[in-house]
């Protein structure tokens, strides 16, 4: 059973990720859908971060916030990613503390 | 995996070397987020009652894991296979999206690199390997994106595994701390993409507006991320220029 739960769950993850491939492959957009497209990082970016960050420590959605915002201001100078990263898993560890 | 093509310029080894470097530097953060919550899945999927290879197998042949989080507690309760399959459907239906998004911008790449690419597609490679799209345009983008799936990849099944064998070894506290490092990576990559183009920044509020009301509005989490996307790109079509990425 579990078996079938994984294959099943494998089948319906992968397919998804692997059509757009041969659907590029066959098709060209027009302009408009290629700017649709290309916006579609910083649109899923925006949705990946709000609100799920507020869930980081359950019931105490500040937390998230304020790690968010040390990343904003460490990302803002363009360092690497990875500063960013650790500054705001030091916030939120020294606000669990 | 040496190109040995004889009509190659004389540096093609070394922009090999630098284009794994390049993607070792940018996937490296993903790879620091992923650990400690494939460990944590790891953790979890032994007391629903995950055998140690069904659980790496999950992680191999999913990959990905909010929703092998999902799965194992479904197995845990009880659901039956449809169910399980259904919700899983749901909640990574927004990879559509994004590889649609990816290979519409890596069309010069081989077919045979964007097949394994595609299959590797998560939130966060696709963040990063989007944010650094104009890579697919050189000779050997291909490598700078496989380098950062595989980074990925590595980290999320051998953590899978460290974590139904060893059980927590990261400590909670700690581990808790690191729920933040992909959203932190998130920001990161967004932030100098504003700074650039404010207008990005907007698409980027828009789509979180709507993700946050579709969520108050009990929306599940699936749905809520594929539409507040695929409506917050939408805006890009008036509010980006053209070739943005140039």
């Amino acid at each position: 059973m579990i078996w079938t739960i994984i294959i099943g769950m494998s089948i319906v993850t992968l397919l998804p990720r692997l059509i757009p491939v041969f659907i590029v492959d066959k098709v060209s957009f027009p302009s408009w859908v290629n700017k649709w497209l290309d916006a579609v990082p910083y649109a899923a970016l925006g949705a990946l971060i709000f609100p799920g960050i507020m869930s980081v420590i359950p019931d105490k959605p500040i937390i998230g916030i304020l790690g968010g915002m040390v990343a904003i201001i460490i990302a803002f100078f363009e360092v690497n990613v990875i500063i960013a990263v650790l500054g705001a898993i030091t916030t939120v560890y020294l606000f669990t503390l | 995996m040496e190109a040995k093509t004889l009509n190659n310029i004389p540096t093609s080894a070394s922009s090999v070397q630098h284009a794994f470097r390049s993607g070792f530097v940018k996937g490296f953060p993903i790879f620091l987020g992923y650990l400690p919550i494939a460990i944590a899945y790891g953790v979890l999927a032994v007391q629903t009652g995950l055998s140690l290879v069904q659980l790496t197998a999950m992680s191999i042949l999913v990959f990905a894991g909010a929703s092998q989080f999902m799965g194992a507690r479904m197995i845990g309760a009880g659901t039956s296979v449809l169910e399980v399959v259904i919700a899983t459907f749901i909640l990574n239906f927004r990879h559509f999206v994004m590889s649609l998004s990816f290979m519409n911008k890596s069309r010069a790449l081989p077919i045979s690199w964007k097949i394994p690419l595609s299959l590797g597609l998560t939130d966060e490679t696709f963040a990063v390997s989007s944010l650094h799209s104009s890579e697919a345009n050189k000779k050997y983008g291909k490598v700078f994106f496989a380098t950062i799936t595989l980074l990925a990849y590595s980290a999320w099944v051998g953590g899978s595994l460290l974590g139904g064998l060893l059980g927590e070894i990261v400590p909670e506290k700690l581990s808790q701390s690191m729920n933040i490092a992909l959203y932190a990576m998130f920001i990161g990559l967004l932030v100098p993409s504003v700074k650039k183009e404010v207008r990005v920044g907007f698409i980027a509020v828009i789509s979180m507006i709507i993700n946050f009301m579709l969520v108050n509005l009990k929306v599940s989490e699936g749905w809520a991320i594929v539409i507040a996307t695929v409506i917050g790109a939408f805006f890009g079509i008036f509010l980006l220029k053209e070739d943005e990425e140039k």
